[in-house]
């Protein structure tokens, strides 16, 4: 086996996942997306990040 | 000529399959920014960045931190500090002045935090992958890395799970420098920890190869250019942990056991589409970037290097493990070190220490595991 092998493997399982993100996802809307830049948008920062601190223990 | 460069010259891609390639690319950036939004868009051309600057220039976390524990070689763990450095001198002000629009990688000191960064450190350096590492690897077509890579999701899943009952068992305040001050004392700190190092390593560690200084730049730049488009710094595992919650939503699993992933924020990504989520973006990009950049240079022709069961057994434990302990710790080498210090946290200053300590067993497990000869 070589590395292209392993590469095309990884793509089709990105794919794969793709695929079942747009059948069990809420639809796209362009319309609604935030602007361009965060900096300047007057929008404040709402996405995940893993140093977000969790919310309490239920 | 011999036999490799004869196979790597057979498989350099001609001009018009580079060309090709760019269009594609170009159009798989413009389809996400029209369908999903131009900032998300841009998040994944700024991905794609990533993975060509980190397989382009062969610049890493875990190979510089090995080579400064084997070798005593500081070059490459200097390099990490001046990026970290001109990160941080444009992330400061930018958060300073912009507080409601930007957010640092800012994270409470804890008990679990600490361990999870040691755990990372020494699962990084059983699969010689961290965060970013194993999404390049798995990209340019490391089987190690590909192997790794969906189980690192999993405990990335796993461990946000049960990231709240871990955070309780104790954890302070979140402390983050800020301002000029902040500022100051981060590159204090990095200058200081680069005079250790230097004063550790061997002669010559000062000269960084030129590649480094091209890794430098454009890794700080990028890294930039994302806090001011996506309004959040550099992350990795947030995402890998989210490809896996839409995984277990779309066979009917439940996630309102979890205060994290029932956390409103997060329930809500697990129903949008990825093409929303900023990390799934930059992650995907990572991968996609790093497999251009060997496809380009013809690297992806070599074969891949066989291992014993044992070492893959190693290879799926580890990934796991560095998905798992990475959500505890805060984040990984990117989200927690990189980011973290970079934009004044010092949860990244506990998380460096704590997971250079366990690369430090973690590579003494390596040959125990299968993976390289005992030395």
């Amino acid at each position: 086996m070589i590395r292209r092998s392993v590469t095309l493997l990884v793509a089709l399982g990105i794919v794969g996942l793709l695929a079942l993100d747009h059948a069990q996802s809420q639809p796209l809307n362009p319309y609604a997306a935030p602007p361009l830049l965060a900096l300047g948008s007057g929008l404040a920062a709402t996405g995940g990040h893993c140093a977000a601190p969790p919310p309490p223990a239920q | 000529m011999s036999t490799a460069t004869a196979a790597a010259a057979d498989t350099t891609p001609s001009g018009l399959s580079r060309g090709l390639m760019i269009l594609v690319v170009g159009a798989l950036v413009l389809s996400v920014a029209l369908l999903a939004g131009p900032r998300f868009g841009v998040v994944l051309l700024i991905g794609l960045g990533f993975g060509l600057a980190l397989e382009g220039f062969r610049f890493g976390f875990t190979g510089p931190w090995r080579r400064m524990i084997l070798e005593r070689d500081a070059s490459g763990l200097i390099a990490q500090l001046i990026c970290i450095g001109i990160v941080a001198l444009a992330a400061f002000p930018l958060l300073a002045a912009n507080g409601a629009e930007l957010k640092g990688a800012h994270a409470p000191i804890g008990l679990a935090m600490i361990g999870g960064a040691f755990v990372f450190g020494a699962a990084m350096q059983v699969v010689l992958g961290c965060g970013s590492g194993t999404l390049v690897n798995a990209g340019s077509g490391n089987a190690v890395g590909a192997v790794a890579l969906p189980f690192f999701a999993i405990g990335s899943f796993g461990g946000a799970y049960h990231l709240s009952w871990w955070t309780s068992l104790g954890s302070l305040p979140v402390v983050a420098l800020e301002g000029t001050q902040g500022l100051m004392i981060t590159l204090a700190g990095l200058v200081a920890v680069a005079v250790l190092a230097l004063l550790v390593g061997v002669k010559g560690s000062h000269r960084l190869p030129r590649r480094y200084w091209g890794a430098i730049l454009v890794l700080a730049g990028l890294a930039i250019l994302h806090l001011i488009v996506a309004g959040q710094p550099w992350g990795v595992v947030y995402g890998l942990g989210l490809w896996v919650a839409k995984g277990v939503v779309s066979v009917g699993g439940d996630l309102s056991g979890s205060a994290f992933w029932a956390a409103p924020g997060n329930a809500a990504q697990v129903q949008a589409s990825l093409l929303t989520d900023i990390t799934s973006l930059t992650d995907l990009g990572l991968i996609g970037g790093a497999a251009l950049m060997a496809w380009w240079r013809a690297g992806l022709a070599s074969p891949v290097g066989k291992l014993p069961a044992r070492a893959w057994a190693a290879v799926i434990v580890a990934g796991l493990v560095l998905g798992y302990s990475s959500r505890l710790a805060f984040g990984c080498n990117i989200g927690a070190f990189f980011s973290g210090i970079g934009t004044g946290s010092a949860h990244g200053w506990v998380w460096f220490i704590a997971a250079f300590a366990g690369s430090w067993v973690g590579i003494r497990l390596r040959p125990v595991l299968g993976l390289e000869a005992k030395r």
